[in-house]
């Protein structure tokens, strides 16, 4: 029991990402109305950024940026006093993807909203199948 | 749906819990991700670069191929926006609404007259509201600030957190917080359409123009240190003003199609009255 | 110039549609010929690239000239080396098609139109020559933007359904990037062959377990395959003839493609088939795949609509043939990437041409068309025969490696699939040109014409289409060489 206490604690950072993601996938689904699922999906997408920078932590590092770089002494770099560069390098593309996406969206939502004039789904059903 | 939806969410996150089991703990410095490759940047960024900023140099010369094509992403988004929103103004006679700056009369001419662009009349919409004076010149004086913070932002992407997308997005708040406080038309007079759209392409151009130059200089693409015999510098300096050159790039292209896509999307292609 | 094909195959095309952009609002006529050009020198690059393959072996480049895995770099084996040519071919085919429906619809948006496009050949090339797993996700989301902005623009119904696409689209690419970080968090790395080489000791890890299926998944919602192919047919039948016939091509088989390079190069075999013990179940969802759209196409009385069932039974055909597991039936499955491309590209280039010269596809306004649109039907019969699987058109010798393969595989199930598809096939094809041949010709209010007067679709329509309608029986003759020479090298060794 205390193992799995233990376990909880150490990985709590997963379990807040899956259950963010969760609630984005299930609003982008269960939802009628067209902006609440482009909602969704922006929260979807930013579960996934959360994962990628919670991978990167390091206990008691600092930032990846070198200070006193271009000093006169040579300061010796050791990896273990800054964190992981990498995630945070993939997920400014995520963050601008994700940005991309919901104009995207946003753009398609006017177009359908010009054609039907309403942005709920099953009222644009209705509408389509009158025709 | 409600229930497909919470079918296939309980099953998508059992798999997720599941697998996240095998994970290794929050914060631990022996974790593979940590250990493999993240060294290599850490450790010899400096050597290699002389960029301080770890993640500047890994985003914009090891990974800077996928810095291009991300640009690339945000120019093509700018592109759609325009390409399915924007309604041509048609030359069909229209009722246009005019404002005496001076005395704030409002006049309606029929349809087919205009009065030429000039400095005391202003043209409005039928659903104009008078900005306020307040955040009128509020926002008239905090912009030029906002500008020149991004600007730092872009220039000192080497030696603080910072960097072109970071910059650019701050820069196109700013003309965005202008047509905010005044209105659309104000913000286009101030930037035109068709030069924040040729900036777009500018701004990317510049990403992969200067990989294209690596290239003509007979090194692979985007191989910054080819430049070191255009810019008279050794190999690794090179790379670092290679860094900033494809950083103005990634700014001015970010700045022109957040500034497109907000004109298209606010005033859904009209251009007429905005937000 | 030689070494820097791989770069140029993509970038080429890049700058070009920046040019386009900037020379939409110069002048406007500017932007066809650039397109073209820029599409030509990545066509010339791809076949340079593949015979380069063919006499050297796997190439791999190195941009930014870091070595992976610190940077990217493309690899380029036997697999990319086909299917680059034949996404450059069909993209360039459809691009010289395109003019005059551009001209037709929306000659005002041609620069933004021209520009879309060729960013989206940029998407879909480099998503087939990278050997970078993010990278590959980047490029992903190039294509797919692009294509929801130009399938949008279209009929009434385009916004609606290419929303729906989105929604789905974005999913599966969003399953694919978390796939991508649980193999980084495990191994630490990036670049395919290297997290190839470093997940040997982990397969036995939940974390790489759930990283292969969601990456599936991910893959198989952006693939269509049944069952979260419900974005199809609603986003390409309404879209406009341009858009389509670039997309439907394509969009599916680069990403069949990914799958199979995942299978091959990330996951080895040895996990995939052994360790995981699936491959079952999916050949059995890709025989239902199969069998679901060949009869949603039959009640269908909309060509373009029929044929994107028929997309979906394709896709079927793929994903089926990639997980029987044995030689055979991944050599069909690469087989049939190539011949569905040409396939799919010849029917959707003749519904391009119909929709110019009749406005509209249902099956109402096809009646007479073969007198009326003769050479435009012609190769419609070709690309007919190669779906249902005539000899000597190419969709016969990839259908005959995926059955040979279901029969070595036992998979009995998947072999009835196939042949009924091909039955059901008949019956759509037939009915089709029974109503364009015997049909008199009524124009769309539906008044008769006692003779119908040819009117035929511009010769910058007609050529591709003939050019595709020939290349499907060549790659038909050549299949032998395709599968001694290239196919039969992208298969590891140790498969039976």
């Amino acid at each position: 029991m205390t193992d799995l206490i233990s376990t909880v604690v150490a990985k709590y950072n997963y379990w807040i990402y899956i259950t963010l993601m969760m609630i984005g996938l299930y609003a982008m689904i269960a939802k009628n109305n067209l902006v609440k699922k482009i909602v969704g999906m922006n929260i979807f997408q930013t579960a996934i950024i959360l994962f990628y920078v919670s991978i990167g932590v390091k206990k008691g590092a600092t930032i990846p940026i070198l200070e006193h770089a271009h000093g006169h002494e040579h300061h010796v770099v050791h990896a273990v006093d800054y964190i992981n560069p990498l995630p945070h390098v993939l997920m400014l593309t995520a963050i601008v993807v994700g940005v991309a996406t919901l104009g995207v969206a946003l753009a398609l939502a006017i177009r359908i909203y010009n054609n039907y004039n309403t942005l709920e789904e099953d009222e644009i059903l209705a509408q389509i199948r009158e025709k | 749906m409600r229930i497909i939806g919470l079918i296939i969410v309980v099953v998508t996150g059992a798999l997720l819990i599941y697998a996240a089991t095998d994970f290794p703990a929050w914060s631990d410095p022996a974790s593979p991700a940590s250990t493999y490759l993240s060294p290599y940047y850490i450790e010899k960024t400096m050597e290699e670069t002389s960029v301080p900023n770890i993640v500047t140099a890994v985003l914009a010369d090891y990974r800077g191929f996928d810095t291009m094509f991300e640009t690339t992403v945000i120019f093509s988004a700018g592109v759609v926006c325009f390409f399915l929103l924007r309604i041509p103004r048609r030359e069909e006679p229209e009722i246009r609404y005019y404002r005496h700056v001076l005395t704030g009369v409002t006049i309606q001419l029929k349809e087919g007259y205009k009065i030429p662009p000039s400095a005391d009349f202003e043209r409005i919409d039928a659903v104009w509201t008078p900005p306020d004076l307040i955040i009128k010149t509020g926002c008239r004086i905090l912009i030029p600030f906002i500008q020149l913070f991004g600007l730092y932002v872009i220039a000192h992407g080497h030696h603080s957190p910072g960097g072109g997308f970071q910059g650019g997005v701050i820069l196109g708040a700013s003309i965005i917080l202008l047509a905010i406080s005044h209105d659309l038309r104000t913000a286009v007079r101030r930037m035109s359409e068709k030069l924040i759209a040729i900036l777009c392409a500018v701004g990317v151009s510049i990403y992969a123009g200067t990989g294209a130059l690596c290239l003509l200089l007979k090194q692979n693409f985007l191989d910054y240190s080819a430049l070191a015999g255009v810019l008279h510098v050794d190999p690794i300096t090179a790379r670092s003003h290679g860094i900033l050159m494809v950083e103005i790039g990634v700014g001015i292209a970010v700045l022109a199609t957040m500034i497109w896509i907000y004109n298209n999307i606010s005033s859904a292609g009209r251009y007429r009255q905005g937000l | 110039m030689n070494e820097q094909y791989p770069a140029l195959l993509v970038i080429v095309p890049l700058l070009s549609a920046l040019v386009i952009s900037v020379a939409g609002w110069v002048n406007k006529r500017l932007c066809f010929p650039i397109a073209v050009a820029a599409l030509s020198v990545s066509a010339w690059s791809s076949v340079g690239l593949l015979f380069r393959v063919l006499n050297e072996g796997a190439i791999v480049y190195k941009l930014g000239g870091w070595p992976p895995p610190m940077g990217i770099a493309y690899y380029i084996d036997y697999l990319n080396g086909l299917v680059l040519p034949v996404v450059s071919i069909v993209a360039l085919l459809n691009l010289i098609s395109s003019k005059k429906i551009v001209e037709q619809q929306f000659p005002d948006k041609a620069g933004p139109f021209y520009t879309l496009y060729v960013l989206m050949v940029t998407g879909l090339l480099g998503i087939v020559v990278t050997g970078d797993a993010f990278n590959l996700y980047v490029l992903l989301e190039i294509a797919s933007l692009t294509g929801y902005g130009l399938l949008a623009m279209g009929e009434e119904r385009a916004p609606l359904a290419t929303l729906n696409y989105l929604y789905m689209g974005t999913i599966g690419a969003c399953f694919y990037l978390l796939g991508i970080g649980y193999l980084y968090i495990v191994t630490g790395s990036l670049n395919m062959v290297d997290i190839a080489r470093l997940l040997p000791p982990l397969y036995q890890s939940k974390a790489v377990l759930a990283a292969f299926i969601i990456c599936m998944v991910g893959m198989w919602l952006k693939m269509a395959f049944f069952p979260l192919h419900a974005w199809l047919p609603n986003a390409y039948t309404y879209a406009n003839s341009a858009s389509s016939g670039l997309i439907a091509p394509l969009m599916t088989k680069v990403m069949v493609y990914v799958m199979i390079r995942l299978i091959l190069t990330v996951f080895t075999p040895a996990f995939v088939f052994s360790t995981l013990a699936v491959s079952h179940y999916i050949v059995w969802l890709a025989c239902i795949a199969i069998v679901i759209g060949a009869v949603l196409a039959l009640k269908e009385r909309n060509l373009k609509k029929m044929l994107t069932y028929i997309v979906v039974a394709e896709v079927g055909y793929m994903v089926g043939g990639a997980w029987l597991g044995n030689r055979a039936g991944l050599t069909g499955a690469v087989l049939h990437i190539v011949n569905d491309a040409l396939m799919t590209l010849c029917v959707f280039l003749v519904v391009g041409n119909i929709v110019y010269k009749v406005k509209g596809y249902a099956f109402a306004d096809l009646k007479g068309l073969f007198s009326k649109m003769p050479f435009t039907m012609g190769a419609f019969v070709i690309g007919a025969l190669s779906i249902i699987g005539v000899p000597p058109t190419c969709g016969f010798f990839s259908k005959w490696y995926l059955i040979l393969g279901a029969i070595q595989a036992h998979q009995y199930g998947f072999m009835v699939a196939l042949l009924f598809s091909s039955l059901i096939n008949v019956v759509l094809f037939f009915r089709v040109f029974e109503i364009g041949f015997y049909e008199p010709f009524s124009d769309h209010e539906g008044h008769e014409h006692h003779p119908a007067v040819m009117a035929e679709a511009p010769l910058t329509m007609l050529v591709p289409l003939y050019v595709v309608a020939i290349s499907l029986i060549l790659v038909g003759l050549y299949t032998g060489d395709i599968v001694n020479h290239i196919v039969q090298f992208v298969i590891p060794k140790g498969f039976m």
